[in-house]
């Protein structure tokens, strides 16, 4: 029997309890990259700390790979969170599913031990297959790649094969065809070239290709979702919306890759192409958020869970600002040419990062606590609420401090080290020094703090959210399921 | 009620996203077919790896409006001139090591890494080695001893002792005095180069 208010696994599906582990590994490296980035970021302000212990490239490694993997592993989560629900079908295969979580944990674990404890290996094929492929993003030795692939292919087989014996929807569809690219992709980083543009060439297929082409149409599609869940929007507006999504975000997005191809030494027509292609890359986030504000408008704001939609709301504004504009601002070759490689980008990871996937990852945490609960009321007038609406706010605050902090080290950076100085060590120095530049980094520490704090009362709220509570979640989107539902077979029966 | 206007309808959004994936990802594979040609070792843009027994500078192309890497007379790396695959393998090691080092996390190479050090692109051409005939020698000192020849230039930031090997020290310098010749289309922009050969 369902016990409201109460954590209990018995409330999960067998593909929601699965679920909630991806989801409880995530929100732990999602502390982890927390926790490495506060290093990192005082190794500028105090180089000697830690020096000769854990170097700042130890820091940042851990710091940005964290980041992936808690990113995966809420997509993964989040995927395996609304297959049930959507193909209207228990999981297939969801033994074999836990199996690959175990392993792909594990592997995480012996990865980030060897990160911290072995660090660097001697100049030879061996220290890429079993300590660090030395390539920032995707550092994870050869023998972890290999085994990524495997455990995504198990993965993959869940997805297809439940919504096979199921029903395929067109979220479903979006999915399962992002999915295979998503994998795909992964291949492209796994060999070794001594040739730097070529292997930054393909690099950037995998670094590209997934955070600005298939994890934001997997996330158009899990926000479509998201909205039908907290929202009860109806099925056929949030779908036709998620098309128009995917064609503007791939016509965008897959050759808008061409910015990354500026300096590499590839030809100069990808000024061109990579200039037109990732000026259009913002359309489809405003998109997002036109469509998000509009049926969250007009449903008036009644959803089943006030924690989630404020998180999904965050996301389509996170996704616009920092992929969108934050792209935007640096993306066409004659600013990139003084801004590449400078603070300007970090600070657009920043943003983009936290904005368009940390954000919704989120809000599907807050929809598996409410489940794990019981489905328990999550809607107007819960106790503690606080503590969500604080941790939004922290968070948020925190990820912008930081994002504004970097930029403005980046302006200084871009002016000083590259327009006056001539992009010598000498000016790369003369700029790090420079006041504005420590100001700008003692802030980005300050607005780190910040972040960090509004983690911990996220981790806080995610515990406690709906304990003692007795009433059960508001319920929306029913009617309109049922409504569409019906009026599609009656077409049919006629 | 009124029928769905068809640009409204989801099938026609279905067939478009479908048709606009398919046609941008084969722009795509088209463009790397010819990407990769023009990249290859031994091309117009990146040359090959022998070029590490010249004196490689940067100077400005008039037509095009911005500096690109000009390969000079025979130079060869510490005093010893190498073959095609003698430098091909030395290189090759050179970026091992780099790999292998973690480098990427602290430094850039044509501008892609992190931000806590400086850009590697035209590390062999910059002025901070102080004279080309020295040039070598330092870079080889400071590469296996970098906490006692650090150069903080007031960051106070020094480079990790990462115990390279005499070879690996080698290797890198190879690495970096080749990768200063790849054309990137004028990046590093407005670079100030270290005076050689009588400049």
């Amino acid at each position: 029997m369902t016990r409201v208010g109460v954590l209990d696994s018995s409330n999960l599906t067998g593909g929601q309890r699965l679920a909630v582990k991806y989801f409880t590994v995530a929100l732990i490296l999602f502390g982890a990259q927390i926790l490495f980035g506060l290093l990192a970021g005082l190794q500028y302000l105090k180089p000697d700390f830690l020096y000769g212990v854990l170097d700042f490239n130890v820091n940042r490694m851990v710091h940005i790979n964290a980041m992936v993997v808690w990113m995966l592993y809420g997509f993964l989560g989040s995927v395996y969170w609304l297959m049930e629900d959507e193909a209207r079908h228990p999981v297939v295969g969801l033994k074999l599913g836990e199996i690959a979580f175990w392993v792909l944990t594990l592997a995480v674990a012996v990865v980030v031990l060897v990160y911290l404890f072995v660090q660097y290996g001697p100049g030879d094929i061996k220290t890429i297959w079993f300590i660090n492929e030395g390539r920032e993003y995707i550092e994870a030795p050869r023998w972890a790649d290999i085994g990524i692939v495997v455990v995504v292919l198990v993965f993959y087989f869940n997805v297809l094969a439940t919504f096979m014996k199921g029903r395929f929807t067109g979220i479903g569809g979006v999915i399962a065809l992002d999915l295979l690219a998503l994998a795909g992709l992964y291949l492209a980083g796994m060999f070794f070239t001594p040739n730097i543009s070529v292997d930054q060439y393909w690099w950037w297929w995998v670094i590209h290709l997934w955070v600005e082409a298939t994890w934001e149409v997997l996330v158009g599609a899990i926000m479509a979702w998201g909205l039908m869940k907290t929202l009860g929007v109806s099925r056929r507006i949030v779908q036709t919306w998620l098309y128009i999504e995917v064609a503007l975000m791939f016509g965008s997005g897959i050759l808008g890759l061409g910015h990354h191809y500026f300096w590499i030494g590839t030809p100069d027509y990808w000024f061109e192409i990579g200039g037109f292609f990732s000026a259009l890359e913002p359309i489809p986030l405003v998109a997002m958020v036109v469509h998000s504000l509009y049926d969250a408008g007009k449903h008036e704001l009644k959803s089943s869970n006030h924690p989630a939609l404020a998180w999904l709301i965050a996301h389509a504004f996170g996704n616009f600002l920092g992929a969108g504009v934050w792209g935007f601002m640096h993306t066409l070759p004659q600013i990139n040419l003084y801004t590449h490689g400078t603070q300007w980008t970090p600070s657009h990871g920043h943003l983009a990062f936290f904005g368009a996937y940390a954000t919704i990852n989120i809000a599907f945490f807050y929809l598996a606590a409410q489940q794990w609960r019981g489905n328990v009321y999550m809607s107007a007038g819960i106790a503690g609420a606080w503590r969500w609406k604080w941790a939004l706010a922290l968070l948020s605050i925190g990820v912008l401090g930081m994002t504004m902090s970097l930029l403005i080290a980046g302006y200084e950076q871009s002016f000083i080290e590259r327009a006056i100085e001539g992009s010598t060590w000498a000016g790369y120095f003369k700029a790090q020094t420079h006041p504005w530049f420590m100001q700008a980094m003692w802030w980005r520490q300050i607005f780190g703090w910040v972040t960090a704090a509004g983690y911990l009362l996220l981790v806080w709220d995610l515990l406690a959210i709906g304990a003692g509570e007795t009433r059960t979640a508001t319920q929306v989107g029913h009617e309109s399921e049922q409504a569409q539902a019906g009026a599609q077979a009656a077409p049919a029966a006629a | 009620m009124e029928a769905t206007p068809w640009w409204a309808r989801e099938g026609f959004w279905a067939k478009t996203a479908i048709f606009v994936t398919a046609l941008s990802f084969v722009i795509l594979i088209w463009l790397t077919f010819d990407t990769m040609k023009q990249i290859m070792a031994g091309s117009a843009r990146v040359p090959d790896y022998s070029v590490i027994n010249h004196r490689i500078s940067y100077a400005p192309d008039e037509a095009r409006g911005y500096q690109v890497p000009k390969i000079g007379p025979e130079e060869p790396l510490f005093g010893k001139k190498l073959s095609e695959e003698e430098a091909a393998a030395l290189v090759r090691k050179g970026k091992l090591t780099i790999q292998g080092r973690n480098c990427m996390n602290c430094h850039t190479l044509l501008g892609n890494g992190a931000y806590f050090a400086p850009d590697l692109t035209k590390a062999w051409l910059d002025p901070a080695w102080g004279a080309a005939t020295i040039r070598e020698q330092l870079m080889l000192q400071f590469l296996m001893d970098p906490t006692n020849n650090a150069r903080t230039f007031g960051t106070g930031r020094r480079m990790p002792n990462l115990h390279l090997t005499e070879e690996e020290a080698k290797a890198v310098i190879a690495y970096l005095k080749w990768m200063s010749a790849i054309d990137t289309n004028g990046f590093p922009y407005n670079f100030k180069s270290i005076a050689q050969g009588g400049e």
